[in-house]
């Protein structure tokens, strides 16, 4: 059971300029297991995430890191133009990939087609299904998703949160996951932190739903999202407009 | 056909050009352009130092430029100036202080024209053991911190999450461009050291989708440069170190064409 866990945060907090961004933190994030963070703005799901990451310096309370076969994708990331970059180079960026890895991590975020492209002529969506795909394509034993899927598409966000908890499932590896879509993150996730500076609530889903400072959170709607309007297509539309059927 | 001394200072331009083009494109990507600049003024202030104590001069650069790195480190973190302004201070400062330094050796003859502007004619044979060695040496160090510096230079953050090492990246980075300063002063001159480490990275930029290419382009401009400026310092009888950098500037406009085309094509 102890070997399982990944990465355990005991009681963290960090503060900047003398201002609490969050304080006594303590979640854990074990194998094959999908962690959520969710919270209002400002409410420190970045900061946690990165304090899970080791990027900060000084801060109080303990982590322990199991892995260092880390995959990140960051909230916001921009690429500055005097850099000329493709899709291939931003993916050998932190690891040596083989091309096999590349155009199959590529393959399943539905941007294969755009390999040489330039990373600036992306669009926002496009963009972050590249950063989804270098963060799978090293087949990390800990993936750590800060919004990964903003500016995709509706169609295509579902997609990605199926292809997140498939990865899951297929490496194995741990997800810590912060996300806004209360509606994909309650049906795809096994833990739930509710954040707002502390944590305010947390547990399966289900349990979270019910807490009452959940709902006051994030309003009485949101509670009922566990009911997620669920049909079936019978294709699929890939991502250079062909129809794909199932 | 030429005389030593042109040869002596080709070899050495081309030493410099390989070195120059991919440290160039570092600097440009992290915007460290005004620091470069920083670093090649304090140089001055290391020349005149070696001529004081008989000391060996790239040594003396590289400790110098090296040791004004430092100092901003430090200014950054106790200061609440911004880093332009600290790196004006920094770069007028010890511009000052070399100068004045000078004039009080009197004893020593100097040619200040040679140290601002480059002199073809200074280069000797330990000057181009220096630039190879040195250059090579660079070259080496580059490739090995290749990685982590691309990718902080990117997103420090995800460098850093996914297991790299980005401080340690940049600061080896710092040693290796008070390294080329040290090693190409007396080609290029304190003043112009810069422009041999942008103008042909600039160019570079014009015609290169991918950061490989963009290497291998900047030392492409580079050694043209170092070519056409030579031959045109020779003919004309003008400071080497300005002649390099304004056929540097010749193919960067030549560059703009590709440019402009690209923009067409788009359209």
């Amino acid at each position: 059971m102890g070997n399982n866990i990944l990465v355990k945060l005991n009681n963290v907090g960090f503060q900047q300029n003398q201002k609490w961004l969050v304080q006594g933190v303590s979640l854990q994030v074990e194998k094959g297991k999908i962690v959520t963070l969710i919270g209002p703005n400002g409410s420190g799901k970045s900061t946690t995430a990165k304090i899970a990451l080791g990027l900060f310096k000084n801060i109080e309370g303990q982590v322990e890191k199991f892995t260092n076969n880390i995959g990140y994708v960051p909230q916001k990331i921009s690429i500055d133009w005097t850099l000329p970059l493709r899709v291939r180079d931003f993916m050998l960026l932190t690891d040596n990939l083989t091309e096999d890895v590349i155009d199959e991590a590529l393959s399943l975020t539905g941007v294969i087609n755009l390999k040489d492209k330039s990373l600036g002529n992306l669009s926002g969506g496009e963009f972050q299904r590249v950063l989804l795909a270098r963060a799978i394509s090293k087949k990390p034993e800990l993936l750590v998703l800060d919004e990964p899927v903003q500016g995709v598409d509706f169609t295509g966000e579902i997609a990605l949160y199926e292809l997140i908890k498939e990865i899951s499932e297929k490496l194995n590896c741990g997800i810590l996951l912060i996300s806004h879509d209360l509606h994909t993150v309650m049906s795809a996730t096994d833990h739930v932190v509710c954040l707002n500076g502390h944590v305010c609530c947390s547990g399966s889903p289900k349990e979270v739903a019910k807490n009452s400072e959940y709902k006051a959170l994030f309003g009485e709607q949101a509670a009922q999202t566990l009911s997620i309007y669920e049909h079936k297509h019978d294709h699929v539309h890939t991502n250079d407009g062909d129809i794909k059927k199932n | 056909m030429f005389d030593d001394f042109f040869i002596r200072a080709l070899v050495a331009g081309i030493g410099i050009a390989f070195v120059a083009g991919p440290l160039g494109c570092f600097v440009v990507w992290r915007r460290l352009s005004y620091f470069g600049d920083t670093l090649a003024h304090s140089a001055l202030l290391g020349v005149t130092i070696a001529y004081s104590l008989e000391f060996n001069i790239a040594v003396s650069i590289f400790l110098i430029s090296s040791a004004i790195a430092l100092i901003l480190i430090q200014l950054q973190k106790k200061t609440n100036l911004p880093s332009d302004a600290l790196l004006g201070l920094l770069a007028h400062s010890s511009l000052a202080i070399g100068l004045v330094v000078i004039g009080f050796l009197t004893f020593i003859r100097f040619d200040i024209m040679g140290l601002l502007f480059g002199d073809i004619l200074a280069v000797n044979k330990k000057d181009l053991l220096t630039i190879w060695v040195g250059g090579a040496l660079i070259l080496l160090v580059l490739r090995l911190i290749w990685k982590p510096l691309l990718a902080s230079t990117v997103n420090y953050e995800l460098a850093q999450a996914e297991g790299l090492n980005p401080d340690r990246a940049k600061a080896v980075f710092t040693v290796l461009l008070a390294a080329i300063i040290a090693i190409s002063i007396k080609l290029v001159g304190v003043l112009l050291i810069t422009g041999m480490l942008i103008i042909p990275t600039a160019m570079a930029r014009n015609l290169s989708d991918n950061p490989q290419k963009m290497v291998i382009f900047a030392i492409i401009g580079g050694l043209l440069s170092v070519f056409i400026g030579l031959f045109s310092s020779l003919e004309f009888n003008t400071p080497s170190g300005p002649s390099i950098i304004a056929a540097a500037l010749v193919l960067f406009i030549f560059s703009l064409l590709k440019v402009k085309q690209t923009i067409q094509l788009k359209n």
